[in-house]
């Protein structure tokens, strides 16, 4: 009977498993392949070399990758330090009122995520919503917080906030109540709950909606160009470029290979460190 | 000094919105005593704990520790300390972790918090190489030893229980009783002990608190509870139990409800007489009632049909159904068995001494 399970599962996973493998695995290969060719070619017959590896540390984009890592972590830490205590509410105290959050932050994923940027540009740039407003009234203008550092990482952190909240308040509800309560029975004070009970017992949930919220906002895009005004470029901008305006489809494979491996070595870390399936829900037994 | 309680709790009362669930407690616990308070689910008895250990609040009334007030005082500040219904072990936990845990939050050092917990492992009878182990290595009964390990650790002044043993099977809740009473003769503490089960409570504890809907309706040792019980409601909530609606009459003699009941004996002798209109509840306990032959005498005798036999192990226990229709239970020692059949015209008897009276 187990066998049959098996075997049945094997087969219904098939269908899944080629098209991850046409679809994910294939293009990888591809962009695998074209990273060790020479500079600026359209085919894959040529003598491999690492001169579009060459180009990250030679012409600077490494900088870029460092931005997009800074960033991305700059922003993961700040989700994860405001999504904690809404997450926790959600998890331990709304009741009810949970759901209303929950509807009101997945309502914000159905506008694009461009407009809603767009949406920001337009509220934040000089003579718009707010500085207009004020001038309007006091006479006195201020300065744009656009085209900035600070307003990017805001954006990633805007943009990014469900993919933090959701999986850190899955993390939390499956803290045991009746383990702070013991904690806290046993002499530990709000903070030593916190941090011998709490933020071990939520870890899978940390992980997941780190993992998530980081990886995204490294390989981001959007919030640099539009809140950012391009001041700083990041590695994705340069990926675009070097695909598009640049012609030059190995250094585009070769970024992406530096992206990939590092998001993936993080990625495998930060699995490892935790038990998925308490989050994914139990095998059965 | 030691005639002075530990705790004193005055007038203890919890409200939720409309619901009362606590309702004017008071009770004195001595040092070193083994109180239990027993009661059905929602008498208000895990309420009563949660607010002793500082969980909750009250909403009126004062808790004394030693003669210092602490009912504003939260549980993490408080010297005492509860072992959960759940155990609430710390699952991310070793079982030396979570010994430990009370320790390395009082700041001491990872050599003494070990030395420690080696001596609290013994004491609970758990192997030294359970310190490394995961907590859902362990079977239930070792949890539940982990948990007292933990809690004693903590060294409080009170050591609650939350009904600890409901969720283990029979025979391992029978062992790890005599347990809990041999290690609190051995430690000496304070132990103040919940559960629902009359067995549990009378095993162990030196008194017994019996609630009902938020208040005590009888605290005293357990022989005391068990024969002379201030109400029906305890008097049944201690096991199988005959009752009687009896009335007193002018010959002095009890008008028994329906059933008639013949008394030999003196009823004033052993206090169950009532004055003439007086209402009152005859109670004998199935033990006492034995099957009497022709010719045998007992203070009081029943007549009916015997209608069920059930073995329960070492006893035998008889449903005897009388002229008007209530039910009596005997319960003989399996040697004394009754030997006949059932649909048997009985006599029934028992005598004055196992027979009480209860004025509500």
């Amino acid at each position: 009977m187990e066998k049959l399970d098996r075997k049945l599962g094997t087969l219904s996973a098939l269908p899944i498993l080629t098209i991850l493998l046409i679809s994910f695995i294939a293009p990888m290969l591809v962009v695998a392949v074209f990273s060790v060719l020479p500079r600026k070619v359209f085919t894959v017959f040529h003598m491999p070399d690492l001169s579009a590896y060459a180009a990250l540390l030679e012409h600077g984009y490494y900088r870029s990758l460092l931005w997009a890592m800074g960033m991305a972590l700059v922003s993961t830490i700040i989700l994860f330090l405001i999504c904690w205590p809404l997450a926790y509410g959600m998890a331990k105290v709304f009741k009810r009122f949970t759901l209303v959050i929950t509807i009101a932050v997945v309502v914000s994923l159905f506008v694009s995520e461009n407009i809603r940027l767009f949406g920001w540009v337009l509220t934040l740039m000089k003579g718009g919503l707010i500085e207009g407003h004020w001038r309007a009234w006091t006479g006195e203008g201020f300065d744009s917080p656009l085209y900035n550092v600070p307003i990017i990482i805001f954006g990633l952190v805007y943009v990014y906030f469900p993919f933090m909240l959701f999986p850190l308040a899955q993390g939390i509800s499956m803290i045991p109540d009746d383990a702070r309560q013991a904690a806290a029975d046993l002499g530990a004070s709000r903070w030593r709950v916190l941090r011998e009970i709490d933020l071990p017992l939520a870890a899978p949930g940390i992980v997941v909606g780190s993992l998530l919220s980081f990886v995204l906002a490294a390989g981001a895009l959007a919030e640099s160009k539009i809140l950012g005004g391009q001041n700083v470029i990041v590695i994705a901008d340069e990926i675009e470029t070097a695909f598009t305006y640049g012609q030059d489809w190995p250094l585009g494979s070769a970024l992406s290979m530096v992206l990939i491996v590092i998001i993936a070595v993080l990625a495998i870390y930060g699995i490892s460190r935790v038990d998925l399936d308490a989050i994914m829900g139990k095998k059965g037994s | 000094m030691s005639s002075e309680p530990i705790l004193q709790l005055e007038n203890i009362v919890k409200r939720f919105d409309n619901f009362t669930a606590v309702n004017g407690i008071n009770l004195d616990i001595q040092e070193g005593e083994f109180l239990t308070i027993v009661g059905p689910s929602g008498s208000g008895k895990s309420t009563l704990i949660r607010l002793l250990v500082g969980m909750d609040e009250v909403t009126e009334g004062t808790i004394k520790l030693r003669g210092q007030r602490i009912e504003h005082t939260p549980a993490n500040k408080r010297p005492t300390c509860m072992v959960f219904q759940s155990l609430a072990l710390f699952p991310h936990m070793t079982v030396g972790q979570n010994i430990e845990f009370p320790l390395k939050i009082r700041g001491e050092g990872s050599d003494k918090r070990r030395a420690r917990t080696m001596e609290l492992l013994k004491l609970l009878r758990l192997p030294e190489s359970y310190y490394s182990r995961n907590v859902a290595q362990c079977s239930g009964g070792e949890r539940q030893r982990v948990a007292l390990a933990r809690a004693l650790a903590f060294d409080p002044e009170i050591l609650f229980f939350d009904e600890p043993l409901s969720a283990l099977d029979y025979r391992l809740r029978k062992t790890l009783e005599k347990e809990l009473k041999e290690l609190h003769e051995r430690t000496g503490k304070t132990f103040v002990y919940i559960t629902h089960s009359l067995e549990e409570a009378m095993v162990m504890s030196d008194r017994i608190a019996i609630m009902n809907a938020g208040q005590f309706v009888q605290i005293a040792v357990a022989d005391d509870i068990y024969a002379r019980p201030v109400s029906r409601f305890v008097a049944e909530f201690m096991g199988e139990v005959n009752l009687f609606d009896v009335e007193g009459t002018t010959s002095g003699e009890l008008h028994g409800n329906g059933v008639e009941i013949h008394i030999n004996g003196q009823a004033d002798e052993f206090g169950i007489s009532l004055s003439t209109g007086e209402m009152g509840v005859l109670m004998v306990r199935p033990e006492f009632v034995r099957f009497i032959s022709s010719g045998e005498t007992s203070d009081f005798v029943v007549r009916g049909i015997l209608r069920a036999e059930y073995a329960l192990g070492s006893r035998m226990q008889y449903e005897v159904e009388t002229a008007d229709g209530s039910k009596l239970t005997v319960e003989n020692l399996r040697e004394d068995r009754y030997r006949g059949d059932i649909g048997d015209s009985v006599v029934l008897g028992w005598d004055i001494e196992s027979t009480h009276m209860i004025r509500e």
